[in-house]
């Protein structure tokens, strides 16, 4: 089982010339003619304008005055970064939007884990369960979190049954704590997302030889010590793949936050996109433009050492 | 713990414990499987139920309780014109259909180039053709771009700009599915005549169907759900689902309006749900074999 690596992976090398058999002179021009290098430009011109330029502009429009209430742009220089880092709106964001993604790659890799553990035997039950699991991956993140913010109000069901349950009248407001709120939404996160977690965890789990298992019992292991020494470390592959996607995934989230929370209370869950929205829709294009700028850099900044990281566990193995 | 075995040795007991532990578990493990199912993911999806069907005085604060009188018809008529649902349905369609396509089509045919030659450059447009898949796109400038083509607020441009997110995972998955398809295929194809393009569309194409099918759910799963690209492009030009239902949604001065929220959010959902249920088992063997492969 390899996971995909979303770094760069050096493609497999052809065959020498030579073994292609003698009749062939020039094998590399009839490569070229039965692949032809133009087949690339439709994909690459989509690329090209749609996903390149609008980065490339990411960094010229960060360092101009570009709004809503002037017709003509200007070169301000670094003026926006500096008004953001002293207004402190983009280590606040910045912060809340790292916390989150650790936190929601923690909460969706673990449940992810436990449901694979849960249902890992083949039975009728654990097929229903399965796909039961899956459906809020299909709903709208959006409806999501408008189904959490009235799960969650302090007089809403999840209180409700908590009173219950407790015997006593319990009204804790989630959504409206200026700390824990941040928790809660990552952990409605990953609610939505721990489904498909949990079926790359039960493919990862499926690779693992029987033989394996069945040595490891007949040693007397208990299930804990097996799992801990065997099935964790072979599932180096699947965590790689989920921790890295969940991470990369909330960092760039936006849905769930604003239809639980909207950025509050008092703007404690106010993660990147949720400002460059807010930003962009009071016109204020440089600074959301600034702002998308910095989540760039900060995936890029975090994506490829967690993933090398992740990946050279997997070859110590 | 067995007791019952005259001086066993040590290794003997262990094991036979683990075997008792392993059985009661065994009988245990489907209760809590269905527990499980019950509280974690029925019980907040039987409120949405319920609600949808509450008048908006009994939706005030939604919980598991049944409507005292049903009022589905009510609400989802209400739902269907203030969240103005056909045009939002079709506006939908309208983009993720030719994105999908669009995404699908010029992806695979850049893959199979990719996959077939390897030099340096192409190792190099590999890398970035795949960048996409872990960089965040561009959503601000995406606007500007879109402006001075002439597409700002289209479904064309939306389109695109789709294409453009979702390029770098279709040209990732289907790349390394590529190179697993023997050169000596093609040669076959190529030895009676054919051209490129035929030996990609004869031979290539028919055996990436598994491949593009997993990536097909994925991408409209992603497409038919966004909201947060649609804002900045098409926002208030054209209707989608996921925004019309942020507007019923924000309608609602203090988001009293649960019942329509909830009947807009089963009707949005009832279509992947449907195909989600028709076809789980073929989506499910996609999504993991195509991740973990």
């Amino acid at each position: 089982m390899t996971t995909p690596d979303l770094a760069t992976r050096p493609p497999r090398t052809e065959p020498a010339p030579s073994a292609r058999g003698p009749q062939r002179r020039r094998p590399q021009d009839r490569h070229r003619a039965n692949h032809p290098a133009r087949f690339l430009l439709p994909a690459f011109a989509v690329l090209a304008v749609f996903f390149f330029l609008p980065t490339l502009f990411n960094f010229v429009y960060a360092l101009t005055d570009w709004s809503s209430f002037k017709a003509e742009i200007g070169f301000v220089g670094l003026q926006n970064f500096r008004d953001l880092i002293t207004s402190g709106t983009l280590l606040a964001s910045l912060r809340i939007t790292l916390v989150y993604a650790v936190l929601v790659a923690i909460f969706q890799n673990l449940f992810g884990l436990l449901l694979a553990l849960l249902l890992e035997r083949d039975t009728r039950v654990n097929r229903f369960a399965r796909v039961m699991f899956f459906v809020p991956v299909v709903m709208s993140a959006l409806a999501v979190g408008y189904v959490f913010q009235a799960l969650l109000k302090p007089d809403g069901a999840v209180n409700q049954v908590l009173s219950a349950v407790l015997g006593q009248q319990i009204q804790i407001p989630w959504l409206g704590s200026t700390t824990w709120t941040l928790v809660v939404v990552a952990l409605v996160h990953a609610w939505k997302w721990m489904g498909l977690s949990m079926l790359i965890y039960l493919a990862g789990l499926k690779t693992i030889s029987e033989d394996v298992l069945e040595a490891a019992r007949l040693d007397g292991a208990s299930a804990w010590t097996t799992f801990r020494e065997i099935r964790f470390p072979l599932l180096a592959p699947a965590v790689t793949f989920n921790v890295a996607t969940a991470l990369l995934g909330s960092m760039n989230g936006f849905d769930i936050v604003q239809a639980t929370t909207g950025g509050g209370p008092a703007r404690t869950t106010e993660v990147l996109n949720i400002f460059i929205f807010r930003t962009f829709g009071q016109g204020l294009f440089a600074q959301a433009t600034t702002m998308s700028l910095v989540l760039f850099v900060v995936v890029v900044a975090l994506a490829f050492p967690v993933i090398r990281t992740l990946r050279k566990r997997e070859e110590v193995l | 713990m067995s007791t019952t075995a005259v001086t066993p040795t040590p290794a003997r007991t262990r094991r036979r414990s683990v075997a008792d532990r392993h059985g009661v578990w065994r009988r245990l493990q489907p209760v809590v499987a269905v527990a499980a199912v019950v509280v974690l993911v029925a019980a907040p999806l039987w409120v949405v139920l319920v609600t949808a069907g509450k008048t908006q005085a009994e939706a005030l604060n939604p919980n598991l309780a049944l409507p005292t009188t049903w009022h589905y018809l009510e609400n989802f008529t209400e739902v269907w014109q203030q969240g103005r649902v056909p045009a939002a349905l079709g506006g939908s369609l309208l983009v993720m259909v030719p994105a999908v396509l669009g995404v699908l089509a010029l992806g695979s045919l850049a893959s199979w180039i990719l996959a077939r030659r390897s030099t340096r450059p192409f190792a190099v447009l590999y890398a970035l053709a795949i960048s996409g898949i872990v960089l965040p796109p561009a959503v601000v400038t995406i606007v500007l771009v879109l402006r001075q083509l002439g597409l700002a607020g289209t479904a064309v441009g939306m389109i695109g700009v789709y294409m453009g997110m979702y390029m770098s995972t279709v040209i990732f998955f289907v790349t390394g599915f590529v190179r697993t398809i023997p050169h000596e295929l093609e040669e076959a194809a190529r030895v009676d005549g054919a051209g490129p393009l035929r030996v990609f569309r004869t031979i290539i194409l028919p055996l990436l169907v598994p491949v593009l099918s997993t990536a097909t759910i994925l991408i409209c799963l992603y497409v038919w759900n966004d909201v947060f690209y649609a804002f900045f492009v098409v926002g208030g030009r054209l209707d989608t689902l996921p925004l019309n239902l942020f507007q019923v949604a924000s309608a609602g001065l203090y988001l009293d309006n649960w019942h329509l929220i909830f009947a807009y959010v089963v009707l949005m959902s009832l279509p992947l749900l449907v195909v989600f249920i028709v076809a789980q088992r073929r989506i499910i063997s996609g999504i993991t074999s195509g991740a973990v492969k």
